[in-house]
């Protein structure tokens, strides 16, 4: 058997079942992959003792024949998760010491399931980013790598996206707000799914923009998605917005038969200035779901370029709202303050000191539009635009279109600290990917090829609402056409 | 639409986020260049379109109006930077 770490969900539930390994070995193999990998400063937070705890439990539950979906299966938990009693500080210096008194929905149901949690995953701060180079812990680094510079591992779930491709877990949890997990898929050669918006509860994840946010598995292979989005996905209470609808066995859809379906490819995802290799990849892809039986359509999504502003109006706002509740009173840091400083100083100060660049600029931009004689201007207006992008896929779908195929992002991995001249540069890395978290819809990033310097590159498939199932099924049929097998070499 | 520098001054004000005085000229050029990105959504015709208020056509769930949880103020105050006597502490908010 090859090293264990390198296993994925499925391989190593089935040879944990068959009884030819114990997820104390398999633990012990991520455990041993992670400590020779600080150079990617994936894992920021280790729970050696608590996985070591929950393989053995574990491995007393697969002898007694109670084995559910994830027991034995070591992964990591973004640091956007609250885990009990484990520091979840999303990536924020405002979050320092802050040890949660409960565990959030999503990660509550994987442990319940039997999954082994090694650590929490770096991310940027609050989900803020597309590089991970907002993160407090410092940048994750992407495993793969050409020449001698440091490529990101993409963000906002690059700790997540660089611990499953470098094999220090088996998967992890990721967030997807505007492309936080399809975007570092991609970036790393790895799957993600962003499930319907309402599949996952989003209690006990840290918010950024609440009608945005979703949680989501990230894999190394479409199978694997399927198995732990499953257990991630269903109804919760705590959640108003988390949807009562029975969960589907996932796995069981994978047929890869797809003769019949038609795939949508949508005019406006051709950007000017797209990289020759991204546009190749995407006709590729639709001639191999085209060999697999489906029928490629040309649509029109006519309001496209107008997702990624709506959605810079539409996120600052909620997090600007959201973040509101960091005060310095109820948990987190508080400044220190000077002689004569009152309530007002205390909470200036502490979010001065407690915020990261972006994550300020991101709330003040928030609270622009949102403020008296802008938000009919701004805020209104964006959902209003919101509405007309929603429209667009309702439209296609009414024609009868079952999925979309489109570049899951606009270039492979870029140098850290390259493209940070202007903010705007930065969000345009979830150009391919934002209008999906605003249609509230399903997508998932499959890795598809290499680019002429040897870096993956993916491609998105987007579904109707609450059908993972099928999408899931689709990507499943691209990959296995796509033959994606590389992997980064080791170098860390 | 520009921002000046009183301008940003105040979204800082408004947003409790203490800024130096000689950090906001580069503070509203950078409001600026995403207020100008966002600008863009000036041209859409949006006339008779509803804003969007949830992205899932549900009903919000009810349930019994009943106590579900409670009693949990070790817990409530376990992560608070200066909690005393069973309370947040706060610097003196009353004159």
């Amino acid at each position: 058997m090859t090293e264990l770490n390198k296993l994925g969900l499925a391989e190593a539930r089935d040879a944990l079942r068959a009884g030819d390994v114990t997820s104390v070995e398999l633990t012990e193999a991520c455990l041993g992959a992670i400590e020779g990998a600080g150079a990617l400063n994936a894992f920021v937070h280790h729970t050696p003792e608590i996985a070591a705890d929950q393989a053995r439990a574990a491995d007393a539950r697969i002898k007694a024949g109670d084995a559910p979906a994830m027991c034995g299966l070591p992964i990591g938990i973004k640091d956007l998760f609250c885990t009990k009693g484990v520091p979840s500080q999303a990536g924020s210096r405002i979050l320092e010491g802050f040890l949660p008194e409960y565990e959030s929905t999503v990660s509550g149901n994987l442990l319940e399931a039997g999954a082994v949690m090694l650590g929490k995953l770096n991310m940027d701060e609050f989900a803020m980013g597309s590089s991970n180079e907002t993160s407090v812990y410092g940048n994750a680094v992407n495993p793969w790598k050409v020449d001698d510079r440091a490529l990101t591992p993409g963000g906002s779930s690059g700790g997540s996206a660089a611990a499953v491709a470098a094999d220090l877990c088996l998967a992890a949890t990721g967030t997807d707000t505007g492309g936080s997990i399809r975007q570092p898929a991609a970036l790393t050669g790895i799957t993600g799914i962003k499930p319907t918006y309402g599949r996952c509860s989003r209690w006990g994840i840290v918010a950024f923009a609440s009608s945005l946010d979703q949680a989501g598995p990230m894999t190394k292979s479409v199978r694997d998605a399927a198995i732990m989005l499953e257990t991630m996905c269903g109804h919760d209470p705590k959640d108003s917005t988390s949807a009562d609808l029975p969960v589907p066995d996932f796995e069981a859809m994978l047929t890869g038969d797809i003769k019949g379906k038609k795939i949508g490819i949508p005019a406006e995802y051709r950007m000017d200035g797209m990289p020759d290799e991204i546009e190749m990849l995407w006709t590729q892809g639709a001639e191999m779901l085209r060999d697999a039986g489906a029928e490629i359509v040309d649509i029109t999504l006519p309001h496209t370029k107008y997702a990624l502003p709506a959605y810079y109006v539409v996120a600052p706002a909620e997090a600007s709202s959201n973040l509101a509740r960091y005060d310095g009173v109820r948990y987190g840091h508080r400044a220190r303050l000077d002689q004569g400083d009152g309530i007002t100083e205390m909470y200036e100060k502490t979010r001065a000191e407690g915020f990261g660049d972006e994550v300020k600029r991101r709330v003040m931009i928030g609270t622009y539009v949102l403020s008296a004689g802008f938000y009919d201007a701004y805020y209104n207006r964006a959902r209003k635009v919101r509405t007309l992008i929603k429209k667009d896929f309702e439209d296609v779908f009414a024609q009868g279109i079952e999925a979309i195929l489109t570049p899951a992002t606009p270039s492979a991995a870029f140098g850290l600290g390259e493209a940070w001249d202007d903010p705007v540069q930065m969000y345009l890395n979830d150009v391919f990917t934002v209008t999906v978290n605003m249609a509230g819809l399903p997508g998932i990033a499959v890795p598809a090829g290499l680019d002429a310097q040897g870096l993956p590159l993916g491609l998105q498939l987007i579904g109707r609402p609450w059908e993972e199932g099928d999408l899931l099924n689709t990507a499943y049929a691209l990959e296995a056409r796509a033959g994606f097998v590389a992997k980064p070499g080791k170098w860390w | 639409m520009s921002i000046d520098e009183s301008t940003a001054a105040r979204v800082a004000k408004l947003a409790r986020i203490k800024v130096a005085p000689e950090q906001l000229p580069a503070l509203a050029s950078e409001f600026n260049t995403i207020l100008g990105f966002i600008e863009q959504l000036s041209e859409v015709d949006v006339e008779g379109v509803e804003p969007m208020t949830s992205v899932t056509p549900q009903r919000l769930k009810r349930r019994a109006d009943a106590v579900t949880d409670g009693s949990q103020q070790a817990a409530v105050l376990a992560n608070a930077p200066d909690a005393r006597e069973g309370f947040f502490a706060v610097p003196k908010v009353v004159e």
